[in-house]
């Protein structure tokens, strides 16, 4: 542990150079894993993770070894070279499962438990939704849904969505 | 001369007697207890030169076998009779006092007045008694503080006069004294008051009324002219005039629909206005609260405190935006159908109103007791609501002791008494409510008879007694349905009450009138004589402390030596009743409070998370913090790599209080938030002594970072957390005791070595 905290002393160091953008590169092995190289050194299954998922889902990306610890914090990832940008969106969306929902089909009932109809940007899906605690009010109009697999689904702006979808969130919000 | 209470009458000339040339009371009390602990009635007085007290003396003794017969006696005595010529008063010159102390046991305070050796007399009083008994101590104690001082002492005491009270003391006082309370009817009309921003449209509301009412008054008088020029003439074979009678019912119906358009408007307006009187209400008082200092929320439960923000301004919005518009529009009704029934005729109106004192009469006396009732109801839901609030988030204790049947059954007592208080009010109203029924139905009686017989003597017409008992009948209606409001007016009152008290508290932190707004503090703390009261107790006493900038210091004691109420005191909860403390050279109330908290940041032994996602609780104390500020706050409090752990990052939803999260976890959370605002004076309140060993190794590098650079006042009862501690204090009784390093104290032997040792011991017995 100790020496976690000395190599997170270090990297906050070398974050602060700001030459992170081009110092370090990714392949994938025969796994299939993504490997960093940087500093000279060599980190296989490294994990991205996206620091703010649903508030500033575009900018910020941890890579951390497979330990879980930091190895580095990436601030801005459209700023990447476009090949490490790709790369590194494509793991994420393999790695993040957020569905974003696009249209609300139609619902069993205005009672909890109720059975949400959706259309998702990953597709058409159903859900059962426990509790009407479950609907997150993240800011003014963007909405968080867990449903009871505890799965998660974001409505980015509600005023996006079409006037029979916004009715049956009007019942909640 | 003596603070806020009056000294009382009947002693005044007896006091006045004994005191010589140049002597000056100081501080008095009344001890109200004989020696065998009967009520009786007592004083003594301090002066600058002498102790000067006569023993309570029961006045009732030979009525000694009723005790409210004393009460009563007593009661009279108090307001002015002279006292009994045998007692007399006894001088004690301060000289030959050696000390003067109050112990206390189970409620009963006694006073001891003692001389180098022996006991000169004592004085017994109940609680009530107990704040100015310490009182008069102190002043004693200054007295004889002063006397050591100064070689003459007759020169210097009237110099100094420790009688007057200081500024801090004011404010204890008010705290303690019971808010003045304005009967609750008051309370609806300072309604008023929030209404204000709105009167344009209140007015129009009002305006409005009148027309729907008057409107609605119309139809019953063209039935007058209809009946008697056209309906009657034509049924006693005349030719009718089938034209005037059309225009009568196009009347009719003209009316109506002014009166529905009129009273559309009308309604909307109203509650449109009541909604916002009452949102401001809740923000108001909502914004009060956060004013109050701890204190008040330390001695109020927070059902009760939710009741209040929540239903009972709920109540006042209701009445405002359905009663007392009906309310209104009905006395109006009423007095214009007065007015119409007089100007028809003078003599039958007369008559038909003979039940209405009657009925005003008794809706009076009925309204007290309901007022009584509601406000009674009110306070037995506010207790149930407490039991809910009590008992929900301590739900894992409840059920560890397996505790949930009494649970229930407190819940269902409290439970019982809203029941109670609930079918007391039925009673009276289940009476009432029919009784006005009956009063109204023979006003109509009355009508009828004496309208018949006027008709038979060809005194009016029948169309004149069908409008009359068109407006008669609705005169009543409204009257009742008026009268039925009475208990929602008086439920209003009761709740309004409850919100003004709210309102009405005084915050005992108060701000100075020009503020000084700080920047960022050096971080030098400077405790010059500082004391602290809570009630009588003192939990601080003379502490003197300078604190450097930049440095470290470990506050070391026993439970309930006064840690926390320093620290308490630092943080501005409460203001310090005697001496000051200083930040940068400056009295802190001088500081806007605002100002001055930013300086601090704080992290206590639970940190406690708000709903909303982890990164909006880092930046609790700066919203408008950057992503990369929170990052880096959170590196540095070794919380950064759970939180990307976490399934949504720094977005994660944290929960009410943040369940999911363990301890060190939710720890590390509260040091990051400490750490972003970047505090020039840190306070750590037993930070890590909620959580195991090993994870208190992570938060204590977690605090390493926190510490450097800041003052830093930390509490611990785990010494080896305070092992970085440039000096530590050693408190006791609330005072400091010893301070200095590690290895002075321990070279001492005192206190600290004391501690020192039971931990080690704790520690070596753990490890076994």
């Amino acid at each position: 542990m100790k020496n976690s905290h000395e190599r997170n002393d270090e990297h906050q160091k070398k974050r602060d150079n700001a030459e992170l953008k081009n110092s370090f590169s990714f392949s994938r092995d025969s796994l299939g894993r993504l490997v960093l190289y940087y500093e000279g050194r060599e980190y296989s299954d490294v994990k991205s993770i996206r620091i703010f998922p649903i508030s500033d889902p575009e900018h910020w990306v941890s890579i951390c070894d497979a330990d879980g610890n930091e190895v580095i914090c990436i601030e801005d990832l459209t700023q990447l070279p476009d090949q490490v940008h790709h790369l590194l969106l494509e793991e994420l969306g393999v790695r993040e499962f957020l569905p974003i929902i696009k249209k609300i089909v139609a619902i069993s009932s205005r009672f909890e438990p109720s059975e949400w109809q959706i259309e998702t940007d990953r597709g058409e899906t159903c859900f059962v939704l426990n509790d009407e605690d479950d609907i997150h009010r993240l800011s003014t109009y963007r909405i968080l849904i867990i449903d009871a697999h505890r799965i998660r689904y974001l409505i980015p702006d509600m005023r996006r969505l079409d006037s029979a979808s916004r009715r049956v969130l009007a019942h909640y919000i | 001369m003596f603070e806020n209470r009056e000294f009382p009458v009947e002693f005044h000339a007896q006091i006045n007697g004994l005191l010589s040339e140049g002597e000056i009371p100081l501080a008095w009390f009344a001890p109200d207890l004989d020696s065998r602990l009967h009520y009786a009635y007592g004083l003594v007085v301090l002066t600058n030169r002498a102790l000067i007290g006569i023993q309570p003396h029961p006045q009732a003794k030979h009525h000694a076998f009723s005790r409210s017969f004393i009460s009563k006696f007593l009661r009279r005595t108090k307001k002015g009779d002279a006292p009994d010529s045998k007692r007399t008063f006894k001088t004690w010159p301060l000289t030959s006092i050696v000390s003067l102390r109050v112990t206390e046991h189970k409620g009963i305070g006694t006073l001891h007045l003692l001389d180098t050796s022996h006991l000169l007399t004592q004085w017994k009083f109940t609680t009530s008694q107990k704040v100015h008994a310490h009182r008069l101590i102190e002043r004693f104690l200054e007295l004889k503080e002063s006397d050591k001082q100064k070689a003459d002492p007759t020169s210097s005491l009237t110099e100094t006069t420790p009688g007057v009270p200081r500024d801090g003391e004011h404010a204890v006082l008010l705290d303690y004294a019971p808010a003045a309370a304005p009967p609750p009817a008051r309370s609806l009309f300072r309604l008023f008051k929030f209404a204000r921003p709105w009167t344009g449209m209140i007015i129009l509301g009002f305006l409005l009324s009148v027309g729907s009412i008057a409107a609605g008054l119309v139809p019953p008088y063209i039935t007058m002219p209809l009946l008697d020029k056209v309906l009657i003439p034509y049924q006693s074979g005349k030719t009718a005039d089938f034209h005037r009678g059309g225009w009568y019912l196009f009347g009719l119906a003209g009316a109506s629909l002014l009166a529905w358009i009129l009273g559309w408007a009308r309604t909307y307006v109203l509650a449109w206005v009541s909604e916002r009187v009452s949102a401001n209400l809740r923000t108001i008082t909502y914004t009060h609260l956060h004013r109050l200092s701890l204190e008040f929320f330390g001695e109020k439960r927070t059902g009760d405190l939710i009741s209040r923000v929540s239903t009972d301004s709920d109540r006042i919005c209701y009445f405002l935006s359905v009663t007392l518009l009906e309310f209104g529009s009905d006395v109006l009704m009423i007095i214009m159908t007065a007015a119409i029934l007089l100007s028809i005729n003078p003599f039958l109106a007369i008559v038909t109103l003979c039940p209405f004192p009657l009925i005003m009469w008794l809706t009076h006396r009925v309204r007290t007791v309901l007022r009584r009732g509601f406000s009674l109801g009110s306070r037995a839901w506010a207790d149930m609501t407490s039991v809910l609030a009590d008992t929900i988030p301590g739900m894992r204790v409840v059920k560890a002791f397996a505790q949930e049947q009494r649970e229930i059954d407190r819940f269902q007592e409290c439970n019982a008494r809203v029941l109670q208080a609930i079918d007391r009010i039925n009673t009276i109203w289940s009476f009432f409510g029919p009784m006005v029924t009956l009063l109204t139905d023979a006003g109509l009686l009355v009508v009828w008879i004496f309208g018949a017989w006027q008709v038979f003597h060809h005194h009016i017409t029948v169309g004149v007694l069908t409008a009359f008992l068109a407006y008669i009948s609705r005169f009543y209606a409204r009257l009742e349905a008026m009268i039925k409001m009475v208990s929602a007016i008086q439920r209003t009152a009761a709740s309004a009450h409850r919100v003004f008290e709210i309102l009405d508290r005084v915050p005992s932190v108060p701000e100075v009138v020009n503020p000084i707004i700080p920047g960022r503090f050096r971080g030098e703390i400077e405790f010059s004589q500082v004391g602290f009261r809570y009630g009588s107790r003192k939990v601080i006493d003379n502490v003197n402390l300078k604190i450097q900038p930049g440095e470290m210091i470990g506050l070391v004691g026993p439970t309930g030596a006064g840690k926390s109420t320093l620290i308490n005191l630092v943080c501005r909860f409460y203001d310090v009743s005697e001496g000051a403390l200083m930040v940068d050279g400056t009295d802190i109330r001088r500081f806007s409070i605002e100002g001055y908290r930013h300086n601090i940041g704080i992290v206590l032994q639970e940190s406690f998370l708000f709903y909303g996602t982890i990164a909006e609780n880092i930046a609790y104390g700066k919203p408008d913090a950057t992503r990369s500020e929170i990052i880096r706050a959170a590196r540095a409090a070794c919380a950064h790599e759970f939180i990307l752990r976490l399934p949504d990052g720094y977005d994660t939803l944290a929960g009410e209080r943040g369940q999911f999260l363990s301890g060190g976890e939710r720890q590390r959370i509260g040091i990051a938030r400490a750490l972003l605002i970047d505090p020039a004076i840190l306070i750590l309140d037993e930070a890590t002594s909620s959580v195991d060993v090993e994870t208190e190794k992570e938060i204590q590098r977690a605090l390493e970072n926190l510490v450097q650079g800041r003052t830093t006042i930390a509490i611990a009862h785990r010494l080896s957390t305070l092992r970085r501690a440039d000096r530590l204090v050693v408190i006791e009784r609330g005072q400091i005791i010893e301070v200095g390093r590690h290895a002075e104290l321990l070279e001492k032997r005192g206190s600290y070595a004391r501690l020192h040792r039971v931990n080690l011991e704790m520690a070596q017995s753990m490890a076994t």
